[in-house]
């Protein structure tokens, strides 16, 4: 038996997860995937026995569930033509002078470092920082901390995986989690043990080494009792892929008066459908809060979602959108309140120009149990042409009578009489629209690391450039 | 400096006509001043030397320094030296203050002259010393929150960091407390020379106390109908603009009327 996950369901009053009975297997596994390639996956990482059922069993959901009927048109996606399974050395077959210009350019421009710009269009296996790697990994090693690849993790704790793994990410929330499930290849492991508070100490390390994502990439985060962690993926630099889908799930557990941050920002190039399922679940008083930035991609659809499943846990997501060229970016969160005096807050920020769409979807559900719980949702938007669109669809649920959800939402151009100010002092048309583009999402960018912050105001400037240079 | 012939406006939204047949000629290095009844035109005059793209020239022409403005874009105007200080100064979120006015010195610069980030603190230093603003203020968002008299010491700020040619500055002494209002005062007369000419729009005679124009206008219905020196304002101060109209016979309807 299926089990719907009704907040996602929710997303749209039209969409049904689980079983339609006029199902048409339109996405049939036929020469893209199938159980044998699976069970290929798993033998070749020599897995224990129990997650290759894991992987068999989300492959069976994958198979019935149906594509989300909501938001972009993913009929272009060709899954058949998905490559389902590659080694982590399989992904540098590229050469540096495959890598179109276009991402050359923008890595110049934003000034992504030399060293850097190989590794993050694929054309470099590592990132020549072994020595700093090192440092960390001692250093990690003294506080308990257990950083590593997935695959390394199951490999070298199981117990702790098999505890965590798809308790918050199941293969029934969508087809893609499913998907994920059966193929899942790479990603992140972090443990913070109790009491532990991580710094990150230098954040190239873990744009590069962690911030490389791979196609079907399975992140794990838990943090232990009274712990806490700043983790940050991703970088603002394109990342270039030939792959069109990216299909990540990410897991986090919040314990007991933990703390987690979790920082992403994506740039994927243009092919790229990128589709993923992000899950935290927060303990009594723990605190999670989802930071996440998406720029690229040709696609791309991300709810992520929290649990405050303790008293006086908190839930925060705080997001942009930036999508320009026809980038169509579906993206909001959802929230779930399962214990009382619980709060969450969402902002979500999202920019569209040049034919892009930005919408956001998300819902908050207020249970019978979490009295007097809290939820503000704050969405803005900026549509900076004709040509482009975005729309607002929340969805609030409360079913208690003691709580409450505020929503407010913003659609705005570029308002003229800003725009006249700043160019009353002698700023030109694109400098001062940049400079209200940078100030509408400054909340995003002043809670980044100072060198994404950075680059991020770089990126963003460039981009704007071809609309009104 | 300035030299506005027979212009007239109308405002783009509902096509009003505001501005009727006005003249006005600033020579350089004076203060001039312009008072008149509440929505005789006195800010859609001034934002259409400055380019708003609320309101359009129908008739007339605006000269400064011998270049036509009629059909210059805002950001062009300020960089031949026009500066205007706003009745209400607009909110910018998530722009910090220091931010934009480095970014404004720098826009009116040729790219050999760009003032780094060293210089420009200094001289901020300076110039928000001179005008008593404390340190914070600075690294807010631009003008959000800011109290009423806060925003027009911001306004007077970024004229004094920005150096312009001609300083239109609409109410700049509305809602200022007496400090700031000398405070004001000082930043206008500090930058006081012969290659500095400002248009100060007011309702009241006080600030014409610490600034001693060259000249006041009166603005009546669309034009101005008489100027005389700072006596004028004293006048006005005394008798009001219904006596004024009576006694100059011009058939002009005021708000209050
Ligand atoms: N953008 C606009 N849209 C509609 N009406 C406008 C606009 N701008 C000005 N007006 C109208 O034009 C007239 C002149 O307004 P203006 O602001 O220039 O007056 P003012 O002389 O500056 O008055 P005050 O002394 O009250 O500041 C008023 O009737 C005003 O309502
Ligand atoms: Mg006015």
């Amino acid at each position: 038996m299926i089990i719907i996950d009704d907040s996602i369901k929710n997303l749209n009053d039209n969409y049904q997860y689980g079983f339609k009975d006029n199902f048409n297997p339109l996405y049939s596994t036929g020469d893209g995937l199938n159980e044998d390639i699976i069970r290929e996956i798993s033998a070749h990482k020599n897995e224990p026995e129990w997650m290759l059922k894991i992987r068999l069993k989300a492959f069976k959901i994958y198979k019935k569930l149906p594509m989300p009927d909501f938001g972009p048109d993913l009929s272009d996606l060709d899954l058949n033509k998905i490559r389902y399974f590659q080694r982590a050395s399989d992904h540098v077959s590229r050469n540096w002078d495959d890598v179109p210009d276009q991402i050359k350019n923008t890595f110049e421009k934003i000034g992504v470092p030399e060293a850097e710009r190989k590794y993050l269009a694929g054309a470099e296996a590592q990132y020549e920082s072994e020595a700093v790697y090192a440092n960390i990994k001692k250093e990690f090693k003294e506080m308990g901390i257990i950083f590593s690849d997935t695959d390394t993790a199951l490999r070298e704790h199981p117990d702790l995986v098999k505890k965590h793994f798809g308790k918050l990410v199941t293969p029934q929330m969508n087809k893609f989690a499913a998907l994920n499930t059966a193929v899942w290849s790479g990603g992140v492991f972090l443990y913070v043990p109790k009491g532990v508070h991580a710094k990150i100490p230098i954040q190239a390390f873990f744009r590069i080494n962690a911030g490389r994502t791979g196609q079907f990439e399975r992140t794990l985060i838990i943090v232990d009792e009274d712990a806490s962690v700043n983790y940050v993926e991703g970088c603002t630099a394109p990342n270039y892929s030939e792959d069109s889908l990216h299909a990540a799930n990410v897991e986090v557990f919040v314990k007991k008066n933990a703390f987690c941050r979790y920082t992403t920002i994506q740039n994927w190039s243009d092919n790229v459908y990128s589709l993923e399922t992000k899950r935290a679940s927060a303990d009594e008083n723990g605190t999670m809060e989802w930071v996440d930035g998406n720029l690229g991609s040709k696609v791309t659809m991300k709810y992520p979602s929290i649990d405050l499943n303790g008293p006086h846990a908190t839930g925060t997501m705080l997001s942009i959108a930036f999508a320009s060229n026809n980038i169509y970016q579906d993206t909001g969160c959802i929230m779930r309140h399962h214990a009382p005096h619980t709060s969450s807050n969402v902002v979500s920020k999202s920019i569209c120009k040049s034919g892009g769409i930005c919408n956001y979807r998300g819902t908050i559900r207020m249970n019978k149990e979490a009295h007097y719980s809290k939820s503000h949702i704050e969405c803005d938007t900026i549509i900076m042409d004709d040509d482009s669109a975005s729309d607002t669809i929340p969805h609030n649920e409360i079913n208690n009578g003691d709580s409450e959800v505020e929503h407010e939402a913003k659609v705005s151009k570029i308002s003229e009489t800003d725009l006249y100010y700043l160019m009353s002092r002698g700023l030109s048309e694109s400098e001062a629209t940049k400079m209200i583009i940078m100030g509408f999402i400054e909340p995003f960018s002043n809670q980044l690391p100072m060198e994404y912050a950075v680059e991020l105001n770089k990126l963003i400037d460039y981009q704007m450039e071809d609309s009104v240079g | 400096m300035l030299k506005i012939k027979n212009l007239h406006v109308k405002i783009n939204e509902n096509d009003k006509e505001v501005i009727k047949g006005l003249n006005l000629t600033i020579p350089d290095g004076e203060v001039h001043v312009i008072m008149g009844p509440n929505g005789t035109g006195k800010s859609t005059l001034s934002q259409t030397i400055m380019g708003s793209p609320k309101y359009r020239i129908t008739n007339g022409d605006i000269i400064f320094n011998h270049t036509k403005l009629n059909d210059l874009a805002t950001d062009e105007r300020a960089r031949l030296g026009l500066f205007i200080g706003m009745q209400y100064p607009t909110e910018i979120s998530g722009v910090k203050n220091v931010d934009f006015i480095h970014a404004a010195m720098n826009a009116i610069k040729p790219d050999n002259q760009k003032v780094s980030v060293l210089e420009f603190m200094q001289r901020l230093d300076t110039v928000m010393d001179f005008l008593d603003i404390t340190e914070d203020y600075t690294n807010r968002y631009l003008n959000e929150g800011f109290s009423g008299g806060e925003k027009k010491r911001n306004e007077i700020l970024q004229m004094m960091m920005i150096q312009p040619k001609l300083a239109i500055l609409d109410e700049i002494d509305s809602g200022l407390d007496i400090d700031a209002l000398k405070v004001v005062s000082k930043g206008i007369n500090e930058m006081r020379d012969n290659n500095f000419s400002s248009l100060i729009i007011t309702h009241y005679d006080r600030i014409l106390k610490y600034v001693r124009p060259d000249v006041v206008h009166v603005m009546m219905d669309g034009r101005v109908v008489t100027s005389g020196d700072y006596h004028l304002a004293e006048q006005l101060e005394a008798g009001g603009y219904a006596n004024l109209r009576d006694l100059l016979g011009i058939d002009a309807k005021l708000v209050d009327d």
